[in-house]
């Protein structure tokens, strides 16, 4: 079996796209869910907004990406003001429903006949990525070095996606250390209680929804700028449970727990797809069991196996604290 | 001695005080078909510690809820130190001077003790999002607030747990909390929802003396919900009775416990209709009467 090659497979896909998007999908959950306790089920929603608003603004309103950019964190804004003016007042539930709804709805609209003229129907857009390319001040390569060598291109988006998630995380640090974040845990914990000081809690409320939001709409963007195209299936709600996942798996309400959360993730679906496929390859795998074409959803259920041991034997998350986990049980 | 000024009130439910904090009137609110709170006309006097007494189910959390903007009313109208409070929302409530605590005690579990008492303080630039995010706007004003939450913490004797989740205290400590929290609102009225249920005798009596200094050291209003008339009558000096969603009684400790309307609403309207041998014998009586005339019935076919 070639192990240099899984490992290699690995540690790509630990700093690739999927871990760069993830973590900044997951770091803008951490903010609703982790922080202020709002169930968005509707990240996917947001992650579409950010691609589509950039690349509608280039391809169809023939405007630069830098526009784009503006245009599609602008648009995230609204969403969030959107789902959140009816359900914000609402018990919980409302905004888990809400706000699936909402980023189904999106999908489903984007990749609609009637809008095709804008947004490519169900085959998305492409080439409206140009604009960034052209800055990139690196030339010739490859750059990097052991299994991370990317050509000039690769490594600019990887260089501004991880810049990005560096910025967010420091953003929601610094901005969960003030006393701004201590309202917004206070509401996690009981918003009448917060309320009841004086607090707030529908205008905090969306200020957490609004923020969460646009980080999850830098994710989006990174996916459009990476892949060179946006494609409506790639924002089903398949995206807000994956980045459920790391978040739950890095820890909830920590700093790093989106980030690693996503690494960790994308590092063992990648791990356990080369594994399967090398022992495939080399006839480990009695066809009876698993066939080729299955390894696929195959790595999916040992992920989760392993989400669900991991829930079992740390269910505070990678970096969680346990004691905070056992509060809730009183 | 401040309860002078209440000496020369007469004990009557919607009696005018001489220096009301608040004034409440025509206030009802109905879930379907029960009326929860009727309450016509209420005073409460500045600086006393009124009871607010009556048995379950009649509506004083309700009230209190309507009050705190908590609830909405179905109709009515509430002044609050002059200014009209009705149907303000629960946080400008508390803004104005107006905090309650709860029945269920209230402690964010995953804060710290210090941070559950940092977060009741008002008016905090740190709590802008973008001031939030330069911290030489808010670090002094943060420094301030710290000490003044020791200072409470001490006061009520949990300066030990300070940096100890809320989550860890016990039921009575996270009474005294709550409380303590309440007061870094600054509030010139605060209203406690059974502030001794489920808190230990000895803790009891340490929570009455912070209920007592509330009043006679820093001057504030206190308006409490207490089912235990011992309590009642140690603490307070008016006391309001509520039954059925409308106000029955108010008076002194002592003008209460005489009330007959008091003891029927607590104990059912006929406990104590006289009752000598001899009617006894006639309505014996008449229960065997009745019973053999069933009896007979029974027997036709």
């Amino acid at each position: 079996m070639d192990w240099i090659s899984i490992l290699e497979n690995s540690a790509r896909a630990g700093v690739g796209k999927d871990a760069i998007v993830f973590a900044l999908a997951a770091i803008g959950l951490n903010v609703h869910f982790g922080y202020t306790g709002l169930l968005n089920f509707g990240q996917a929603g947001f992650l579409a907004i950010g691609a589509y608003g950039t690349a509608i603004t280039v391809t169809y309103f023939d405007q630069s990406i830098w526009l784009g950019f503006f245009v599609a964190i602008l648009a995230a804004v609204v969403l969030a003001l959107l789902l959140g003016v009816p359900t914000l007042r609402l018990r919980a539930d409302y905004l888990a429903i809400v706000t699936i709804a909402g980023s189904e709805i999106i999908r489903l609209c984007v990749r609609s006949v009637t809008f095709g003229e804008y947004t490519g129907g169900s085959t998305g857009l492409n080439s409206f990525a140009d604009g960034f390319y052209e800055v990139n001040p690196l030339q010739g390569g490859p750059y990097g070095f052991g299994p991370w060598r990317y050509s000039a291109d690769t490594m600019w988006w990887i260089l501004v996606g991880w810049s990005l998630v560096a910025l967010s995380t420091l953003l929601v640090f610094a901005l969960v250390r003030s006393p701004w974040g201590r309202v917004l845990k206070s509401i996690r914990e009981d918003e009448d209680a917060a309320r009841s000081l004086g607090k707030n809690v529908f205008s905090y409320k969306m200020q957490a929804l609004v923020l969460g939001g646009v980080i999850g709409s830098l994710g989006g963007i990174v996916n459009a700028i990476s892949t060179r195209a946006v494609q409506p299936d790639n924002f089903s709600t398949t995206i807000t449970f994956f980045a459920y996942t790391a978040l739950i798996l890095g820890g909830a309400a920590r700093t790093f727990g989106p980030i690693l959360g996503a690494v960790i993730f994308w590092v063992l679906l990648a791990f356990t797809d080369s594994l399967l496929r090398e022992m495939n390859r080399e006839n480990l795998l009695p066809e009876a069991i698993i066939s080729g074409t299955q390894i696929g959803q195959v790595r999916f259920m040992l992920v989760g196996l392993g989400l669900a041991l991991l829930m079992v034997f740390r269910p505070q998350g990678i970096t969680g604290d346990r004691r905070e986990l056992e509060l809730d049980a009183r | 001695m401040p309860a002078d000024a209440l000496a020369a009130v007469r004990a009557e439910p919607g009696v005018a005080k001489p220096d009301p904090i608040l004034v409440v009137d025509e206030v009802t609110r109905r879930f379907g078909g029960l009326t929860a709170v009727d309450v016509d006309h209420l005073e409460v006097q500045r600086g006393m510690i009124t009871a607010l007494i009556g048995p379950n189910g009649a509506g004083k959390t309700t009230f209190f809820n309507l009050l705190t903007g908590f609830d909405a009313p179905d109709s009515g109208r509430w002044q609050f130190d002059g200014q009209d409070m009705s149907g303000l929302a629960a946080h400008r409530v508390a803004r104005q001077g107006m905090v309650r605590t709860f029945q269920l005690t209230k402690a964010l579990a995953k804060l710290s003790v210090l941070e559950n008492m940092k977060l009741g303080a008002t008016g905090q630039r740190g709590e802008r999002f973008f001031s939030a995010l330069l911290p030489f706007r808010w670090r002094a004003q943060e420094q301030a607030i710290e000490e003044r939450a020791d200072t409470l913490l001490a006061r009520f004797k949990m300066d030990h747990m300070r940096d100890e989740f809320a989550g860890a205290l016990s039921g009575g400590q996270r009474k005294l909390l709550e409380m303590a929290r309440a007061l870094m609102v600054e509030p010139a009225m605060v209203m406690l929802d059974e502030p001794m249920a489920g808190v230990n005798p000895a803790l009891t009596q340490s929570l009455l003396g912070h209920v007592k200094d509330l009043r006679d050291k820093e001057g504030r209003t206190v308006v409490f919900v207490e089912h235990d008339m011992d309590v009642v009558c140690d603490i307070s000096d008016w006391v309001i009775v509520m039954a059925e969603g409308r106000i029955i009684a108010e008076g002194t400790p002592n003008d209460i416990g005489a009330n007959p309307l008091v003891i029927d609403a607590y104990l059912g309207t006929h406990h104590d209709a006289p009752l000598t041998f001899d009617e006894e014998e006639v309505a014996l009586a008449e229960d065997a009467e009745l019973i053999a005339l069933e009896i007979d019935e029974d027997d036709e076919p």
